[in-house]
């Protein structure tokens, strides 16, 4: 096992698996954002022909694994675990969605940091030569999320400024133990961290500590800067989280302002769409990895990207007792080459 | 990470951070938007007097008439985005009322009439209710014991 792990957190991947092909699919709104172009499958009508927005946000995954899967050129049985979460109770559209896929399923729930997470886990079964290909997959829906975590869609009120709108879309990757690349070469593993934020509205205050733990760790544990990396990239933090995690790094000794964006941030365009602090759910980190961040990667106008995804572990019951949110990130390094740096 | 910070410390820390409310602004609007709607009442009120009711029934006659309202441009999706631009000025009147009573029924349709419909109906409204009862009791009982 000697090198394998890196510090703590830190996983050294000795064979890096290849992202080998990716799918998205998006709400009408997140398509008349500034990334629409690339995004492949864009919904005129977010029941996406279903009668609820539960089984829209399992159709709209499912899609997603199977167009990924058409893409990587295998059959669905050469895929051989499919690790998926979301945001809906019991995790149901991951679960349904499998249900009629019949792959072999693992089901993760991370919150919004589950692309991230289910990437980890299948890099893992890979690298430990447990499985030739996977697929690794996330979805949320506004509307569903809505329902289940705040107020009816119809109710006449105002969101605070630094409220986040979650994003419609599923995102799913295919991951091979051969292939021409981008690679996932480094994991870190999260902490949950909880610096007390109890306001549910105020996920980027909430989530942004999580994520300076994690990239502060990858960073200390492989040794890098954050110039080795074209992008570090958070999941859902929004301009609030976006701002703490730029003041918190700096403190901590990394000047990241030049490679840093965050998901949340880039997929709305604030002012015109009304999104107050930006996008955020499983949804939004993975369309835009999937979307965005691969096809740039695959252009090679970006060649090495640290994903930290967040999650808010917080569920509707405990915010009612007055818990705090606790919250946690996982960064997966995807590189277009091997070797390089350390 | 060696930041270490408690949880006050952490909220004292955001503070400049978090965009401010526009507080200004939707007190105006909700000053707008909230006089709008009690003009309307008004007028229906005046209208009704017109016609020669009591005034108890020139009572019920608007709050019906104003509930109705409410619900109707909760039902066409309107009522939602009133209350974005005017908060408090659309919430605090019967028409707000009407309006966090249809939405749920609306949203939960789909659960079925008695679990979603039925259940849900008064997920938001009921709080208002119950304390809004309980207040009218024990002021009852108050005015009973040292009214007049």
């Amino acid at each position: 096992m000697a090198g394998k792990r890196l510090g703590k957190q830190t996983l050294r991947l000795s064979s890096p698996p290849s992202v080998i092909s990716n799918a998205t699919i998006v709400g009408p709104k997140e398509g008349e954002g500034p990334l629409a172009q690339y995004f492949d499958i864009i919904l005129k009508d977010d029941y996406f022909g279903e009668d609820s927005w539960e089984k829209a946000e399992s159709k709209m995954l499912k899609e997603a694994v199977k167009n990924a899967i058409k893409a990587s050129g295998r059959s669905s049985t050469n895929i051989n675990f499919m690790f998926a979460g979301d945001l809906l109770n019991q995790i149901v559209s991951s679960s349904f969605a499998a249900r009629d896929l019949q792959i072999p399923f693992v089901g993760l729930y991370g919150a919004c940091s589950t692309m991230a997470e289910s990437m980890c886990m299948g890099s893992l079964l890979l690298d430990g030569r447990f499985a030739e290909a996977v697929v690794c997959a996330t979805s949320s829906h506004f509307s569903s999320a809505e329902r289940q975590y705040r107020f009816p869609l119809e109710q006449g009120v105002q969101r605070p400024p630094f409220a986040q709108w979650t994003v419609t879309g599923a995102g799913a990757a295919v991951l091979a133990e051969a292939g021409n690349g981008p690679y996932v070469t480094h994991l870190t593993i999260g902490k949950v961290l909880d610096f007390g934020i109890k306001d549910a509205n105020n996920m980027g205050a909430a989530m942004a500590p999580a994520a300076v733990d994690t990239i502060t760790a990858h960073l200390n544990e492989t040794g890098r800067s954050p110039e080795y990396y074209d992008m570090i990239v958070t999941g859902d933090l929004g301009k609030v989280g976006k701002t703490i995690t730029l003041d918190m790094m700096e403190k901590e000794g990394f000047e990241i302002q030049n490679v840093y964006d965050d998901c949340g941030y880039m997929i709305f365009d604030a002012e015109k769409q009304d999104t107050h602090a930006g996008g955020s759910g499983c949804g939004c980190s993975a369309v835009v990895l999937n979307g965005h961040i691969m096809k740039e990667m695959k252009k090679g106008n970006i060649n090495r990207v640290l994903f930290v995804a967040t999650g808010a572990l917080l569920s509707p019951t405990t915010t009612w007792q007055g818990e705090s949110i606790p919250s946690i990130a996982h960064a997966v390094a995807i590189e277009n080459t091997i070797g390089e740096g350390i | 990470m060696k930041t270490k910070m408690s949880s006050k410390q952490y909220e004292e820390y955001i503070k400049d951070k978090l965009p401010k409310p526009k507080s200004f602004r939707n007190c105006v609007a909700a000053f707008i938007v909230g006089g709008i709607i009690c003009d309307v009442a008004q007028f229906i009120s005046n209208t009704a007097k017109g016609y020669g009711y009591s005034q108890e029934s020139v009572s019920s006659i608007t709050a019906i008439s104003m509930v109705f309202l409410g619900a109707f441009l909760t039902g066409i999706g309107v009522y939602d985005r009133i209350g974005k631009f005017a908060g408090a000025g659309s919430i605090v009147p019967i028409t707000g009322f009407a309006n966090s009573m249809v939405s749920p029924a609306m949203e939960f349709k789909r659960e079925g009439f008695v679990f979603g419909v039925g259940a849900k109906m008064f997920v938001l409204a009921g709080p208002v209710l119950v304390y809004g009862i309980s207040t009218s009791i024990v002021i009852g009982i108050i005015y009973y014991l040292f009214g007049k």
